[in-house]
């Protein structure tokens, strides 16, 4: 009994130790080097700063080209609510409509979706229907992007959350004379809420940490991204090691609030798509 | 009177389903997604400025496969996919039998585990770039107090593309590991029981109940990563930028260099180069995948 005790608390010990080196160490180095000022932070070590720059370095990063992690900021949220809601209210009706009424358009529209989720997207084509169309270098372009790109997956998890509400439901809501717009926004969509959430939070963090569509189709620091000031800044403060750090861990504050409060819907999300997919 | 109410009823069900709730979708997946699909499989047979092309056979193609570079970034892109996918399979299930165990602080430790899943790849690419230089990272640093000098990791050609292969299995072995619990949860807990009544070691008990009955997440966890490291840009661009020299360059940072240089037509046969490898490996591995599973 004390021995199973003892190895109880020894791999747990260990595994613990060895999570911590291995993922826990590369987020602290951060935070580290984001509080030393610059001669200390160029040095790259893991030590505690001789003296913090919070509120400094937390200045310098926000000033930086005129503001511009401000900019990027309101972009990359309007980027991720715009597409996320596009992705909610497009996926849902798609899905709905595709598991409650199979026809001979089902299996093409499921080949669709395999091929959304597995296909690169051909570059520079899209580039120049963009400029066609007027929308390259433009947020909203970015936005239609985003919304294509992730299509499959919102409408993998609406289907398979659909399949589990009763058929019955929507035929109390017919014989009761509900159009179809009814049905779907005031009956079933309300019920869709758990597959919602896990969509919101899943695309979001996914749309706020992407880097290569809005290098491709948004390029420019005017209307820079979140994911692309820290690629501008990169070589900007190339010898600012602490000023880069402040600015990726500003960066990572939207995600890890998400991780803090709905990580069961992003683990629920991401095994679900990936074991539909 | 009946048989015309129930096809009333019949009717009334089916227009309750419309088929223009596709079109929202349809619309926006059929012109951003579809459409430049199909215009790159002809782009790519041509030189191309965006405003004029000319017409030049497979000849993107024939330099895509001759010139050194571009082979390169073809092997370099197998090599990344493979390493990346089969390291993610082994430590996903790694980690996936032991945060399912009676493990001192589960919870956080699979939090730990997960999280840089959620962080900027582009964030934890410059993180890593710092911990791998050459002289003053921290990695060497931790490897020289055991009197071993280490590598430039990313800038010495042997380790360039394995150090980044390295990252990205840091940053995505958290979404294997959660697909792992998930399947292993789904184990009923009878056939480790019956397992064990028989006499059979944790060994052999993995080998012969746990490995086995987690095959579907074993087959997730290939085909998802095999599909994203194929098409693999972000990371690389932050770390190395397919240097030293083009040791790290692959398909995705080939298309996005060709692009830069204005040679569209090249970099558009580098895509069509690219989904192709990607549905002649995913497609059928697949197939096979979940074939066997269905005879097992």
């Amino acid at each position: 009994m004390t021995a199973k005790k003892l190895r109880y608390y020894a791999t747990g010990i260990l595994s613990l130790a060895v999570a911590c080196i291995v993922f826990v160490v590369p987020f602290l180095f951060i935070v580290v080097n984001a509080l030393k000022d610059k001669p200390e932070a160029a040095r790259l070590h893991f030590t505690w700063p001789t003296e913090t720059h919070l509120w400094e370095n937390l200045v310098a990063v926000v000033q930086a080209r005129d503001y511009m992690l401000i900019t990027a900021f309101v972009n990359s949220i309007i980027l991720t609510v715009v597409a996320v809601t596009g992705l909610v209210v497009f996926g849902a009706m798609v899905g709905f409509v595709l598991q409650r009424r199979p026809s001979r358009w089902s299996g093409l529209i499921n080949f669709m979706v395999l091929a959304g989720l597995i296909m690169p997207p051909a570059v520079v084509p899209t580039i120049w229907l963009l400029q066609w169309l007027g929308l390259f270098k433009t947020l909203s372009g970015l936005i239609l992007i985003e919304i294509a790109y992730s299509l499959s997956f919102s409408v993998l998890l609406f289907r398979a959350f659909i399949a589990t509400i009763p058929r019955e439901l929507d035929e109390a809501a017919i014989l009761e004379g509900a159009g179809p717009f009814t049905l779907f926004f005031r009956v079933v969509l309300p019920l869709l809420k758990p597959v919602a959430v896990t969509v919101i939070v899943v695309q979001s963090v996914a749309i706020f940490n992407d880097f290569t569509n809005p290098l491709y189709y948004l390029p420019g620091s005017k209307n820079a991204t979140v994911q692309l000031t820290l690629f501008n800044f990169q070589s900007m403060f190339n010898t600012s090691y602490n000023l880069l750090f402040m600015n990726i861990l500003i960066i990572t504050i939207p995600p890890l609030i998400m991780f803090l409060f709905f990580n069961r819907q992003i683990v629920e999300g991401m095994t679900a798509g990936a074991v539909k997919g | 009177m009946t048989t015309q109410n129930k096809k009333g009823t019949r009717r009334a069900f089916a227009a309750a389903y419309p088929s223009w709730f596709y079109l929202p979708a349809a619309v926006i997946f059929g012109i951003l997604f579809l459409f430049p699909t199909f215009a790159s499989l002809f782009f790519s047979l041509t030189r191309w400025t965006l405003f004029k092309y000319s017409f030049i056979g497979l000849d993107n193609f024939r330099q895509f496969f001759s010139e050194p570079f571009l082979v390169w970034g073809l092997i370099n892109t197998l090599i990344y996919a493979v390493v990346t996918s089969g390291s993610k399979v082994v430590l996903g299930m790694l980690l996936g039998i032991l945060l399912t165990s009676n493990v001192m602080m589960r919870g956080l430790l699979r939090a730990i585990v997960f999280f840089p899943v959620l962080v900027s790849t582009i964030g934890v690419g410059i993180t890593f770039t710092m911990l791998m230089h050459p002289t003053n990272g921290l990695i060497n640093d931790v490897i020289a107090v055991f009197g071993v000098k280490g590598p430039a990791w990313l800038t010495d050609p042997r380790f360039a593309l394995l150090s980044v292969a390295f990252v990205d299995v840091w940053k995505g072995v958290g979404l294997a590991t959660v697909i792992y619990i998930a399947g292993i949860v789904s184990i009923p807990a009878e056939y480790y029981e019956a397992a064990k009544m028989d006499g059979a070691n944790a060994l052999q008990r993995f080998w012969n109940v746990t490995l086995p009955l987690a095959r579907p997440a074993t087959v997730t966890v290939i085909i998802l990563s095999l599909i994203g490291g194929l098409r693999s840009f972000d990371l690389i661009w932050a770390m190395t930028k397919g240097g030293p020299g083009f040791t790290t360059d692959v398909v995705a940072s080939v298309i996005y260099k060709q692009y830069q240089a204005g040679f569209y037509g090249l970099s558009t046969a580098g895509n069509v180069v690219l989904f192709v490898l990607v549905a002649a490996i995913v497609v059928p591995l697949s197939f096979v995948l979940n074939r066997r599973e269905v005879e097992a």
